[in-house]
């Protein structure tokens, strides 16, 4: 047991977020699950590319690795493959995940490695002041597009599932009741869990998730799932999604104007992943929620665990390891040069 | 011109010889792709080298899979040059080219020497292949092939006679041309046909009906040599056993050399391997050889490209194994910027580049020596980074356990420069004895201690940061790629503090420089009117040049440089004594510009970049006009 408190995995080094960033609050949901989980600080260990999120790790007590632009999932995969009892975070965002290092991170999540990877994902670069990123709107004005960007923005759940990840969830930056229970089951997830957070950037795109977030509007625009449980939203609850009749995918439905209840509705199933895809887009359309919390979970196989097979069940000594070297070395044909074979 | 036989009296020193099918045989086979050419030779080579004989070898084989039969861009070519002395390379020119196909004579035949022995397989003769090779007519009934010694034969349909009570379908039974054909030219050398049969029943064992056929035809082939009538001009030939040094022998590529010596570099270190790479020509079988040694605890991982190979090399070091990552020109190129954040945050890795043709893709499965800018100086920043490359594929194992210690011990990347040829080229080797002082320990000491911990601090003599391992104990710290504060690790944007940080990263380096064995000369007098001065795997054709040279009484020495970067410190002094310095390489003058840059000593610079290594009469030219003929 530990007696760590969530100011104990804080680093003695400073933030130096602008003030009014949502990563504050992400770091803080950290500290906190970190600790109510029992994490240790020497286990723990958090790797970040470049960008404003991923000066996360200086953040930690624990260890950490800033790496490149872009290739954290890569450099997370050799560190879990090498030392399996490592927790794995890494922290990364919608340039460093989804542009530069795009590849890396399908990759990260088809294979399944027991790791979490949160994307904080504010639409726009922020350490690079403020040119449009892969998810930022269409028609978005930035110093790189004053015209207004004409390009299709990326979901990054729609893109988790293509690549098959089996954990995807997603969350405000400020919504600690939501982030933190989704940290902690992103951690306890033996797999690759994928954690988007909607995180504003007071600077250079402030506000652009204030209709999710507000307190009086924000339920009518985002809808938290739960795994079992109907699917309601609304500022009084007062809607819900169910499956289109006669059609395919979901439809809104206003619990108020109709005779329909809470028993109509469409329960969330995690583990459906036709379901998975209808709540990862729902929401890219006017007047659709944003789907908030663990949208699809399935348990598999867990890469390292599977490419750890065949390696012997116990680290070899030195000595081991040379004389089965010297074996392999002589498995093919060899011949003896001597005072009687010369 | 003449020749004599050098009697070395080191042991390791095999002589050199002058005399082509007295003391040496160079051997080509060649066909199409699928005719097993490649099998064929390496066949012959394990034979020859089990007999005793100093082999080198050359396969030479297209890029493409299979390319269509019977083109000249299908041919597939094995070099091999077999020695009772040093041969150390596969031969400047053919004694004895086996050709299965018009197309296959077409290529090669301009390599075969004057009155060089032709073995052809006659069958393959039909007037289609013939215009398809680009022949006017058939070059086996015109005057055009009568400055050769001719053993026209009958091969497809001999074997096919052979192998007629088999049973086996006659296309099968074709199959097995190269067998017949191996068996004749293993008569050739007066072997028997014991060792290939025994191989033959290995590699078939789950096939007992192709291991039979395959061994008729062996036998048959063999055979046809012993009672057939050949012309009076064929002869067999008679090669020795070379003076090897004692031991255990076997044959080995570069590649597989380099695999097994990253793996025992890392077991001396006392830590596990964990290999990162992505699939590319001629670095692959590296990546197959470490995948073979999982039993053993090595790790690989095949990435989704170049960058997440050797950033997933870089997270298994900072977690506590030797990452190594392998590749060629192009894949290192893309590993650049990963390079940087290995030596910013000081972590152990080994890149290997089996250098191949550049720029850009270049040519693929040709070998080339042109990356050693790239090694040396190809990244943003100052970044040093020390670079090995070994000289032959029997040197290869060595190098990956020299590389291991270095890495480890100065915790630094470090690049090895192989290339193609040494990759794909196999010679004898003396198998190692753990227990020989060559292969002590040399077990890595990881941070353990908190009292007084700094991550950037120094040890004065290696220059080597603490190794502290995520899941040690209150030895919690943060890397990356950001300039290090000397001591603490932080971020540190401060100009002073770079200045200090850049110079320990030099410093690294001369660390390197005073731990490496001083600079020595691999054959001829520490001073004289001429050096030749070669790095990588232009070492073969250069030592034997000049060791001939040197036969006749030329003032000749060659230096052989495995480290490349840092440079030995006595070499400055020890190219002084040379009133001429000359530096053959398989690139546009690369190692000529580095010295001149380092040394401010004038070097004189010989380029040959054609897919291949140097030839030794090349090499002979180069120091016959620079010393004059006489001898």
């Amino acid at each position: 047991m530990t007696d760590l408190k969530p100011k104990d995995f804080a680093s003695s080094l400073d933030v130096r977020w602008c003030p009014g960033c949502g990563d504050y609050a992400v770091l803080k949901s950290l500290h906190k699950i970190l600790a109510e989980s029992g994490a240790r600080l020497e286990d723990t260990l958090c790797v970040s590319g470049i960008g404003c999120s991923s000066r996360l790790p200086y953040y930690m007590a624990t260890y950490g690795f800033h790496t490149i632009h872009g290739r954290a999932p890569a450099i997370a995969s050799g560190a879990k493959l090498a030392n399996p009892e490592l927790d794995v975070w890494v922290f990364t965002g919608d340039g460093d995940g989804l542009s530069i290092g795009g590849n890396h991170l399908l990759h990260a999540l088809r294979r399944n490695l027991d790791m979490q990877i949160v994307l904080l994902n504010n639409q726009i670069y922020g350490l690079t002041k403020g040119q449009y990123s892969p998810t930022s709107q269409k028609g978005m004005r930035t110093p790189s597009s004053p015209g207004g960007t004409v390009e299709m923005p990326l979901n990054p759940a729609r893109f988790a599932i293509g690549a098959g990840s089996k954990f995807i969830a997603r969350s405000i930056d400020t919504q600690a009741k939501v982030l933190g229970p989704i940290l902690e089951a992103a951690r306890a997830f033996d797999g690759t869990a994928f954690v988007e957070v909607l995180q504003n950037c007071v600077i250079f795109n402030d506000g652009v998730f204030d209709h999710l977030k507000d307190k009086k509007q924000g339920p009518d625009h985002t809808i938290l799932v739960e795994h079992s449980k109907p699917m309601v939203f609304g500022v009084n609850r007062n809607k819900g999604l169910r499956v289109k009749p006669g059609g395919f995918g979901l439809e809104i439905v206003s619990l108020e104007e109709s005779s329909l209840t809470e028993a109509d509705l469409l329960v969330h199933d995690e583990t459906n992943h036709a379901l998975a895809v209808a709540l990862a887009e729902l929401g890219e359309n006017e007047g659709e929620p944003t789907v908030l919390g663990i949208l699809f979970r399935e348990q598999a196989t867990e890469f390292g665990k599977a490419s750890r097979i065949g390696l012997p069940e116990k680290p070899l000594s030195m000595d081991e390891k040379l004389s089965r070297l010297s074996a392999a070395l002589r498995a093919g044909e060899t011949w003896g040069v001597g005072e009687d074979a010369a | 011109m003449h020749s004599r036989l050098e009697h070395s009296t080191a042991k390791r020193e095999l002589p050199v010889s002058q005399q082509p099918e007295v003391d040496y045989v160079r051997v080509r086979f060649a066909g199409d792709s699928g005719d097993g050419i490649q099998m064929t030779g390496t066949r012959l080579a394990e034979s020859a080298a089990r007999f005793g004989n100093d082999i080198a070898t050359f396969p030479d084989f297209p890029a493409d899979i299979r390319a269509p039969s019977g083109t000249i861009y299908g041919v597939s070519a094995y070099s091999l040059n077999i020695g009772h002395t040093e041969v150390s390379t596969f031969g400047d020119e053919t004694d004895a080219l086996v050709a299965l196909n018009p197309a296959a004579l077409r290529k090669y035949l301009e390599g075969v020497k004057q009155n060089g022995l032709l073995i052809i397989d006659t069958d393959a003769f039909t007037e289609r292949a013939i215009t398809k090779a680009g022949f006017s007519s058939n070059p086996l009934e015109d005057a055009s092939l009568s400055s050769f010694r001719m053993l026209p034969l009958e091969i497809t349909s001999n074997t096919e006679k052979a192998l007629k009570e088999t049973g086996l379908s006659s296309k099968d039974a074709r199959r097995c041309k190269n067998m017949w054909t191996l068996g004749l030219v293993l008569w050739l050398f007066e072997r028997s046909t014991a060792d290939v049969e025994l191989w033959i029943d290995q590699k078939f064992h789950k096939k007992p009906d192709l291991a039979k056929a395959n061994i008729m035809a062996l036998q048959a082939g063999h055979l046809y040599g012993e009672v057939a009538d050949l012309p009076p001009d064929v002869s067999r030939y008679r090669i020795q056993p070379a003076p090897l040094m004692e031991g255990e022998y076997r044959s080995i590529n570069g590649n597989e050399g380099m695999a097994y010596g990253l793996y025992a570099g890392a077991t001396l270190a006392d830590l596990e391997l964990f290999y990162g790479s992505y699939p590319i020509t001629p670095a692959s079988p590296l990546l197959h050889t470490i995948a073979k040694l999982k039993e053993l605890g090595a790790i690989s991982f095949q990435a989704e490209d170049e960058i997440a190979a050797i950033c997933a090399a870089i997270g298994a070091s900072y977690a506590g194994h030797l990452g190594v990552t392998g590749s060629s020109g192009p894949g290192i190129a893309l590993k650049t910027e990963a390079i940087g954040l290995a030596i910013m945050t000081e972590l152990p890795l080994v890149i290997v580049n089996v250098q191949r043709g550049g720029p850009s893709t270049g040519l693929p499965t040709k070998t080339e020596q042109s990356d050693l800018f790239q090694a040396i100086w190809g990244r943003n920043g100052d970044a040093p980074l020390p670079v090995i490359a070994p000289a032959h594929p029997a040197e290869c194992f060595d190098i990956g356990i020299e590389a291991a210690k270095l890495a480890t011990k100065h915790m630094t990347p470090l690049m090895v420069l192989s290339d193609g040829y040494i990759a794909n080229a196999s010679a004898p080797w003396k198998l190692p004895d753990f227990g020989d002082p060559a292969y002590a320990p040399f077990p890595v000491k990881k941070a353990k201690d908190p009292v007084n911990f700094l991550p950037y601090d120094h040890d004065p003599d290696t220059m080597a940061r603490p190794w502290a391992v995520p899941g040690t104990a209150e030895l919690m710290h943060r890397i990356g790629g950001l300039e290090k504060q000397a001591g603490s690790g932080n971020i540190s944007y401060d100009g002073e503090n770079h200045q200090l940080m850049t110079q320990i990263r030099a410093q690294k380096l001369e660390a390197i420089a005073k731990s490496i064995p001083p600079q020595q000369v691999e054959s001829g007098q520490t001073t004289g009117k001429l050096a030749v001065l070669g790095w990588g795997s232009s070492w073969g054709p250069i030592r034997v040049a000049a060791r001939r040279a040197e036969l006749e009484g030329k003032s000749v020495s060659h230096i052989h440089l495995r480290h490349l970067w840092p440079l030995p410190p006595n070499l400055q002094k020890l190219l002084s004594g040379f009133d001429r310095v000359i530096i053959p390489e398989m690139n546009n003058g690369q190692l000529a510009t580095v010295l001149r840059s380092q040394m401010g000593i004038e070097v004189e610079s010989i380029s040959c970049v054609k897919g291949r290594p140097f030839l030794v009469r090349e090499i002979a030219k180069i120091i016959e006009d620079a010393l004059g003929a006489t001898s």
